[in-house]
């Protein structure tokens, strides 16, 4: 049973790219590019999803991903809780339910759900009650699809379609939930040729198996791309010792302006945030003219209010 | 009933002649996605309108949504101009209950505060919910709630109304 879609095909939880259609994804990014203009206008709102409630359930930190989200949820004129929910305490299986169900009680409608074990959205999508969606936001390496889909936004602004584009990921595709998103997001979207770049420790083993090339020299893998996305090396997630130093990391697949250079002249440079200058990324790509790390921040409020408007308003009521 | 339909060219003539005399160097059309915005690039033409056209998408402003969800293809609302202080002339196809001109006065606003809205519809079909009359009106029609009038563009952009 899929458990983000309805019988009829309608998008009812958002928790992975991965398996829905192309339809659907062109339908989130169609609507985002609509909401695009609210955020210029004289009042930053638009009353659909007035009188509703979505709580931000964060068992993981995170500031760019929850503001935007909170902001998002806002222009859409619903009511926004945040919840920071401490990760020391003991938040699996029974205690995660609890809480849900607590807000549940209170009349939530939505639940934006980000934790550091894959699979806690699906468990909370699974036992909620049908009123009540449930967006993932980032389970562990999991997935973290909203983050997927305003890549593809980005992605289809600056170079207007994905039959032509040859896309590299690079860095740390192991631990990152984003790189899964945008490889089925780009597949599904129907990129010819996604390439992914990194070191054999930090790339997963068979993840030629997901429809991409594997590189392990950043110079022979930038060749001929127009879209580069740089992966926060994850120190947080990185529990052995997978990697010399980040200075070593950073001489062979820190991407500076020499290693750009390979790209196409016309190339986007990609990052999720936060940035580690100096590890992934320098800083002179960082805020260099190919750069497109800021706009990637403000499209994610016009996707976010997307997902959010197309699943309130495929919600029975 | 096809036959007893007006030709929708003749019903933009109309509105021409009526809303000519009205017409100010300040005055800006807007039209309603998707006939609206048809009838209103006409009025828009035929008047040698030099303010920019608005058009709204009224999608978000819906009173219907949480029965039944985002309209599948929502355009963007496309108003380059400040709205602030000026003479808005809202234009739509087929005037029915009201609610969809409600929702675009309410969008009209949040983009700023207009000296004045005034209402053109090529059809007034009648079955009002609001308080909302047009101004300006092609065709005075009283159909019943069971049928449904319609206006569609050609591949040669000709208007045709249908009654269904």
């Amino acid at each position: 049973m899929n458990l983000q879609l309805s019988p009829d095909g309608n998008l009812r939880h958002l928790l992975t790219l991965d398996g829905l259609p192309r339809t659907i994804l062109t339908h989130i990014l169609d609507t985002a590019e609509s909401f695009m203009d609210v955020g210029e206008r004289e009042v930053k709102k638009v009353p659909l999803l007035r009188g509703k409630s979505i709580f931000n359930l964060f068992f993981e930190p995170s500031t760019r991903t929850r503001t935007t989200f909170e902001i998002a949820a806002k222009r859409l004129s619903a009511d926004v809780v945040n919840l920071n929910i401490s990760t020391s305490s003991q938040t699996k299986g029974e205690a995660i339910l609890d809480t849900v169900d607590n807000l549940a009680a209170m009349h939530a409608d939505m639940f934006i759900v980000r934790h550091a074990q894959s699979g806690a959205a699906h468990f909370i999508a699974r036992n909620v009650a049908p009123h009540i969606s449930v967006i993932n936001a980032g389970d562990g390496r999991h997935s973290h699809p909203t983050q997927g889909l305003l890549d593809m936004f980005t992605i289809r602004r600056f170079k207007g379609e994905f039959h032509n584009l040859t896309v590299a990921i690079v860095g740390d595709v192991l631990h990152s939930r984003v790189a899964r998103s945008q490889i089925h997001a780009l597949t599904t979207l129907g990129v010819p040729e996604v390439r992914v770049i990194g070191p054999k420790t930090l790339l997963p083993t068979g993840v030629e198996q997901m429809g991409v090339k594997v590189f392990h020299d950043l110079e022979a893998g930038l060749a001929g791309c127009v879209v580069v996305i740089t992966l926060r090396l994850q120190n947080e997630r990185m529990k052995g010792a997978l990697l010399p130093s980040a200075q070593e990391y950073f001489k062979f697949f820190g991407l500076t302006q020499e290693k750009l250079a390979h790209a196409k002249p016309d190339a986007i440079v990609m990052h999720p945030g936060p940035m580690n200058r100096g590890v992934e990324i320098d800083s002179e790509v960082a805020d260099g003219p190919q750069s497109v790390i800021l706009p990637q921040v403000t499209y994610g409020i016009a996707v976010r209010m997307a997902v959010m408007a197309i699943l309130a308003g495929g919600a029975p009521a | 009933m096809h036959a007893s339909l007006p030709d929708a060219n003749a019903l933009i003539t109309r509105l021409v002649d009526a809303i000519a005399p009205t017409l100010t160097p300040d005055t800006f059309i807007v039209g309603i996605h998707t006939g609206g915005v048809w009838v209103a690039e006409r009025l828009h033409a035929l008047l040698h309108c030099s303010t920019p056209l608005g058009t709204l998408d009224i999608s978000f402003y819906r009173d219907d949504f949480s029965r039944i969800g985002l309209h599948p293809q929502v355009k963007p609302s496309n108003l380059p101009f400040d709205l602030e202080g000026r003479a808005i002339l809202l234009v739509d196809d087929v005037l029915h209950s009201g609610r969809t001109v409600r929702a675009a006065m309410n969008e009209l606003f949040d983009y700023g505060r207009p000296a004045s809205i005034k209402l053109a519809v090529l059809v007034d079909r009648g079955g009002h919910e609001l308080p909302i009359r047009p101004d300006f009106v092609g065709l005075t029609l009283e159909v019943p709630d069971n049928q449904n009038i319609n206006l569609s563009r050609l591949d040669d952009g000709h208007l045709t109304l249908s009654l269904a």
